[in-house]
Order: C-alpha cells, then sequence, then structure tokens
C-alpha cells in the first residue's frame, strides 16, 4: 500500500500546523509564543491550498500569519516589561 | 481548583463535540441540492467563473455586508481605545518619570532602525505588493481572491512600509476619507440592485459582458473594489493606530 504524496503532504502540514500551536501555548516568552501561532496560520494557509480552498489561502496567509502576528507584537511592545507569562 | 475542574470539564466536552464529527463524517459523493443550483445557474445568472465569489457576492451578499462591518466596527474599536490613553493630559513629569521615559525612547529608537537592505527592498517591493492586491480583488470574478483578499494584501504591503521605514506618514484624513466613501457606495451598489435588478447587491444591473472578460459578470468587479479598498485602508488605519501611539509616546518627552 502506497500513500499519495498528496496525502503525505496533508499529514506534513498538518502537524507542522500542531507543532505551532503547541508551541505557541508552550512557549514562555511571548514574542517566540506570537511567531509560532503566526507559523501554524503559515502551514495552515498551505493545507487550504492543498485541499483545494486557494480563496481561503490568501486570507489566512495574509491575516493569519501576516497582520494578525504584526498587531500581537506591536501590542507586546505597548505592554513593555511583561514579555514573560506569569502564572 | 475549580478553575482547573472547569477547564476538563470544557475539554471533556469539546472532546464530545470534535468525537461526534468525526465519527458522523463521511465523504460525499454528490453535491447537495442547493450545490447543485449554484454550479448549474450560477454561470448563467452571475456571469462570474470564480463560483465562490459568485455566491460570496450575490447569493449571500448580506453576509459580506455583514463580514464588512464586523471589520469596521472592531477596526473603530482599535481606534476608539488607543485614541483615549492619547487624550489623556500629560502630568508634570518627575524626575523619574523622565529618566523612565528616555531609557523607553532609547529601546525604542535601537528597535526602530532599519537596515539599507531592508528599505531599498521595500521601495522596489512595495509598489509590486499594492499592484497584486489591486490585480487580486479586480480579478476577484476570475480568479481565487477578491475584495478581502486584495485589501489584506494592500494592508500587507502597509505593515511592510511601517516596518521597513518607520518614519513615514500615513495621512489620516486620506485614510479615513477613502474608507467611509468606498464603504457606503458599496451600500449604494447594493441598493441600486434593488431598484434596478431583481434585489439587494444583485449584480445584474449593469450588463453581464462576456463571460470570463475582466469587466464582466455585472457589479461584481465595483463591489469588489470597494470592498477592496474598504478593507485595505481599514487595516492599515488600525496598524498605524498601533503604531502611532508609540510615536506620540516618545514624541511627549522630547
Amino acid at each position: 500500500m502506497t500513500i499519495p504524496v498528496l496525502t503525505l503532504l496533508t499529514i506534513v502540514l498538518c502537524a507542522g500546523i500542531l507543532v505551532g500551536g503547541l508551541l505557541a501555548v508552550l512557549l514562555d516568552s511571548m514574542v517566540s509564543a506570537v511567531i509560532s501561532a503566526g507559523l501554524a496560520s503559515l502551514f495552515a494557509s498551505v493545507v487550504y491550498v492543498v485541499l483545494a480552498a486557494p480563496d481561503v489561502a490568501m486570507t489566512e496567509a495574509s491575516i493569519g500569519s501576516g497582520l494578525t502576528t504584526m498587531i500581537f507584537l506591536y501590542a507586546i511592545r505597548k505592554t513593555q516589561g511583561n514579555t514573560e507569562d506569569k502564572e | 481548583m475549580i478553575k482547573r475542574m472547569f477547564i476538563f470539564i470544557i475539554l471533556a466536552l469539546l472532546a464530545i463535540i470534535f468525537f461526534n464529527l468525526a465519527s458522523n463524517y463521511s465523504e460525499s459523493s454528490s453535491l447537495s441540492k442547493l450545490g447543485h443550483y449554484y454550479v448549474e445557474k450560477g454561470p448563467q445568472e452571475i456571469g462570474a467563473p470564480n463560483l465562490v465569489t459568485a455566491i460570496v457576492v450575490t447569493y449571500r451578499g448580506l453576509d459580506t455586508l455583514g463580514e464588512v462591518t464586523v471589520l469596521f466596527i472592531s477596526a473603530a474599536g482599535v481606534g476608539l481605545l488607543l485614541r483615549r490613553t492619547r487624550r489623556r493630559p500629560p502630568d508634570e513629569p518627575t524626575q523619574h518619570q523622565q529618566s523612565q521615559k528616555q531609557r523607553s525612547k532609547k529601546i525604542i529608537s535601537t528597535h526602530k532602525a532599519a537596515s539599507e537592505i531592508v528599505e531599498t527592498a521595500t521601495e522596489l517591493l512595495l509598489p509590486m505588493i499594492i499592484l497584486f492586491g489591486i490585480y487580486v480583488f479586480m480579478n476577484g470574478h476570475l480568479s481565487p481572491g477578491g475584495g478581502f483578499q486584495g485589501g489584506a494584501i494592500i494592508a500587507s504591503g502597509t505593515m511592510f512600509l511601517l516596518l521597513a521605514l518607520p518614519e513615514s506618514h500615513l495621512s489620516r484624513l486620506m485614510i479615513a476619507i477613502t474608507e467611509s466613501l468606498s464603504g457606503f457606495s458599496y451600500v449604494v451598489v447594493g441598493v441600486l440592485g434593488v431598484m434596478l435588478a431583481g434585489g439587494f447587491l444583485d449584480n445584474r444591473f449593469m450588463s453581464l459582458g462576456t463571460y470570463g472578460e475582466l469587466f464582466s459578470a455585472g457589479a461584481i468587479p465595483l463591489i469588489y473594489t470597494f470592498v477592496g479598498l474598504k478593507v485595505g485602508f481599514e487595516l492599515s488605519a488600525v496598524l498605524d493606530r498601533f503604531r502611532q501611539e508609540d510615536n506620540s509616546e516618545d514624541s511627549g518627552s522630547v
């Protein structure tokens, strides 16, 4: 039994989303967490392309991984000093 | 302890929901009745090769208007929240505050320096990014993409500009005028659809043209141009608000 390349690609990319999401939750540094969340979005947008939804992929790539990350980074800079997640 | 319990209960409920979704999932081999209608009648009725656009702009036009409204409200909220902190009257700076301000200014200014390569690349790439955004929303009825995507790409261009050339100044008045005008025109086009064609946001009051050409599919290019401009300028304004706050903070200490 051979796995089609596209399925394999989808699985790898979905694993990327999971890793990105987990890192966003687990990382201590705020900036790294935001970057990993953006990374998860980027993987998600590639998954959308593979699953034949280019319209959604464009939105996800530009808003999810671009603008949201940037706005979060600006917000972190505004709340200077609280760079670490305190329990 | 109770907080923990709540978290576990919510997690368990989510797990049940997702398990049900996953266990009931089966790949459908044929389109639903509504899907059939869209696929068969869409090209004749709307004249847009990109069926997603035909559905988003006309069949589900009110939803799109709602999305634009949601975006508008959130942009207005950002404007309101960030403006309030800026309006606070500046109290007399004490010695401690002043030194703190100078320190924060130093941090900001070290953050702000962009390298020559980044600046040059921005000057080279920015027009192309903006042009690509315009291409995406003008061709929304032909190829993947549309008003939201094109607008988001234009806003990414603005983000690029603000990152590489932090001293650049965006005219807030120009942004406000363009945004309001395009939002207003969008609704006017929708009302024209009521008066001249079948209903709100009906695109058939303009001629459908030749199937697959740039100026075809009735009012869809017009609608998407307005949506694209509105979304692009709105998101740019949000980014500018976040950025400007930093500038006003350190310009206060000068």
